[in-house]
């Protein structure tokens, strides 16, 4: 897939009264690290509910890898790879049946299983560690196993949501060169995070504030719009006012 | 073909966490078994062995063969015989005596010439159960004794079958275990699936797994078969170890049992999975399913209460507990020997439970994904 991997226009979701996605609108290109920003509330979550096929928008048109988010969930589920803020993986089966379970889960043939465990067992060096229960694992390799076993169907997008939570700076280094190491692979990444220095190491970002996507770009751009030193300074900004500033794509 | 495969991995994967949870298992395993023995025990209402003191004025042919009668019927010791009711009072007290019979004075010969011989039976009530017990053997022995003289026959040997019209322990045990199946049904299903339902959507992994391409409905199935099958293999051994220990038949068709016992098992596990939608936590799971299910099931279903006991608005309340209704249709095949001609219109009201809960169950799970 070249080009475009998620589209949004004007994506609205709304709860009784309240509006959690207000007619957003973005996109993201194949290939790219998209990074999604904004405080606790501001909608993000939602966004990515809609996005994974777990909720249906309101109103506005988005599509995911090419499937649209109104008819088409189930073909967005099956090119998805998803990996959830909280551990998503199960700490009493051990290392190689949590993978065999995702892989049997999106249909992958217990040969194509066994040669991607390998694989994957290599990479993360835990290659002794196959018959070790999970709950027995360190946070921080927990947390690139679950994005492993997340990319194991080698699907086109993959969503983090707060992948690095309560994980040090150091783990947090090591994930990201997996996530790049996603990335240059072709696979595009689409990452929450809380943190304003993963910020930094996003191709685009987007920032939502109060429902609304308030700002889109580069790092870089972001920074010199809001005449900012930092994407903390440019997050702080643009929470605090709540006020759109130079929302564009 | 892949479907079925993701679904496999599923099961596989539920039947880990049971197996790994060892203690869980065994808890889930070993209650009803100890629960068939425990309440086999406790929930009979008759009693063994009665400490039974003896006034006898006058000694004569008569009251010996009403005292050797008492003595030999196995319910009774006659723990002390005396000339008058002075010393009861302290036989009482101490409890060296539940129960005294007294005989009146000239008892065989106003029995002879035909006028009423009397009797007195004193029973101590402290527990009125046991106390009522105690007071209908001594009672029915009596009038049998009484029965047998009037028509001449002479005292015959005391015969077994005199022992069993008077002691109603198996009926009692008998009634109990088609409610502790319920109970069974409804710990495993209803409160483990919640809890295990609960728990992943605690940990997580509940999200994984409904971006997955799976669908809800596989998901609950999948979380729900394997407690179904553990659920049905210990009603097996409950009623097993019912038989073997307290000679509880299973006088109506087994196949018939098990498939009521697969319907209220799934009526069970809707509920489950109907409380864990609602519910933030395992713990918050566990005293809903707790409070929801079993307190009725326990309480309200006629499995220790009859349901004849109750007020008239807790009977009202029973007749929309499933459990009752699997209880009375339990009742019916284990006890009577009842087959669905019977047994129709409960199992219909069962179904008919079965299948709202149901529907009202996949309605949350789907609401919860919206």
């Amino acid at each position: 897939m070249t080009g475009v991997a998620i589209v949004a226009k004007g994506l609205t979701r709304r709860f009784g009264g309240f509006t959690a996605v207000d007619a957003v609108t973005f996109d993201v290109r194949a290939g790219e690290v998209f990074g999604f920003l904004g405080a606790n509330g501001a909608g993000k979550t939602t966004a990515i509910r809609i996005l994974t096929g777990l909720l249906a928008p309101s109103s506005g048109a988005a599509s995911v890898a090419g499937f649209d988010v109104y008819r088409e969930r189930e073909a967005i589920k099956r090119s998805i790879g998803y990996m959830s803020q909280r551990f998503s993986l199960y700490n009493d089966l051990t290392v190689r049946e949590n993978i065999r379970l995702y892989g049997t889960i999106y249909g992958l043939s217990a040969s194509v299983i066994r040669a991607r465990t390998d694989n994957l067992l290599e990479r993360l060096r835990l290659g002794e560690s196959g018959s070790k229960r999970v709950g027995t694992l360190p946070l921080g390799w927990k947390q690139k196993l679950a994005f492993s076993v997340a990319l194991l169907h080698q699907p086109r997008i993959v969503f983090l949501d707060e992948p690095t939570g309560g994980v040090d700076p150091v783990t947090r280094r090591q994930f990201w060169e997996l996530i790049y190491g996603a990335a240059g692979q072709g696979t595009t990444v689409f990452v929450t995070t809380h943190y304003m220095d993963e910020a930094e190491y996003c191709d685009r970002l987007g920032i939502m504030v109060a429902g609304r996507l308030d700002a889109l770009g580069t790092p870089h751009e972001l920074k010199e719009r809001f005449g900012a030193g930092s994407m903390d300074e440019v997050f702080l900004r643009l929470a605090r006012s709540g006020a759109p500033a130079g929302a564009a794509a | 073909m892949k479907r079925s495969s993701a679904f496999l991995g599923l099961l596989q994967k539920e039947a880990r966490h049971i197996l790994r949870d060892r203690r869980t298992l065994a808890v889930i395993v070993l209650m009803p078994i100890i629960q068939v023995v425990l309440f086999g025990y406790a929930i009979r209402t008759d009693v063994e062995d009665i400490r039974l003191a003896i006034v006898d004025p006058e000694p004569d042919a008569a009251t010996h063969a009403l005292r050797t009668r008492l003595g030999a019927s196995g319910l009774f010791r006659i723990v002390a015989v005396e000339r008058s009711t002075d010393g009861l009072n302290a036989l009482f007290a101490s409890g060296a005596a539940q129960q005294a019979v007294v005989f009146e004075r000239g008892f065989g010969d106003r029995l002879e010439s035909a006028r009423a011989a009397r009797i007195q039976i004193i029973t101590d009530a402290a527990e009125p159960n046991t106390g009522t017990a105690m007071q209908n053997y001594a009672d029915a022995l009596i009038r049998d004794h009484e029965g047998e003289l009037r028509e001449g026959t002479g005292p015959p040997p005391i015969a077994a079958d005199v022992r069993m019209r008077f002691n109603p322990t198996r009926e009692s045990s008998n009634l109990f275990v088609p409610g502790l199946i319920a109970f069974v049904i409804t710990i495993i299903s209803a409160l483990m699936t919640a809890i295990s339902l609960a728990r992943e959507k605690e940990t997580g992994t509940m999200e994984v797994l409904l971006v997955s391409p799976l669908r809800p409905v596989e998901i609950i199935a999948g979380k729900v078969a394997p407690y179904l099958l553990v659920g049905l293999a210990t009603v097996v051994l409950v009623i097993i170890e019912a038989r073997l220990i307290f000679g509880v038949p299973l006088r109506g068709s087994a196949v018939l049992l098990l498939a009521e016992g697969v319907l209220f098992t799934v009526t069970s596990l809707s509920l489950g999975i109907l409380i864990s939608a609602r519910t933030p936590s395992q713990r918050v799971a566990m005293t809903a399913v707790l409070a929801g299910t079993m307190l009725p099931t326990v309480m309200l279903s006629g499995f220790i209460f009859p349901l004849e006991s109750l007020p008239t608005p807790l009977r009202l309340i029973s007749a929309v507990i499933p459990a009752r209704w699997f209880v009375e249709i339990a009742r019916g095949i284990m006890l009577k020997g009842v087959g669905l001609d019977h047994l129709w219109q409960e199992s219909l009201v069962l179904v008919g439970m079965t299948g709202v809960l149901l529907m009202a169950s996949m309605r949350s799970f789907r609401v919860r994904l919206d």
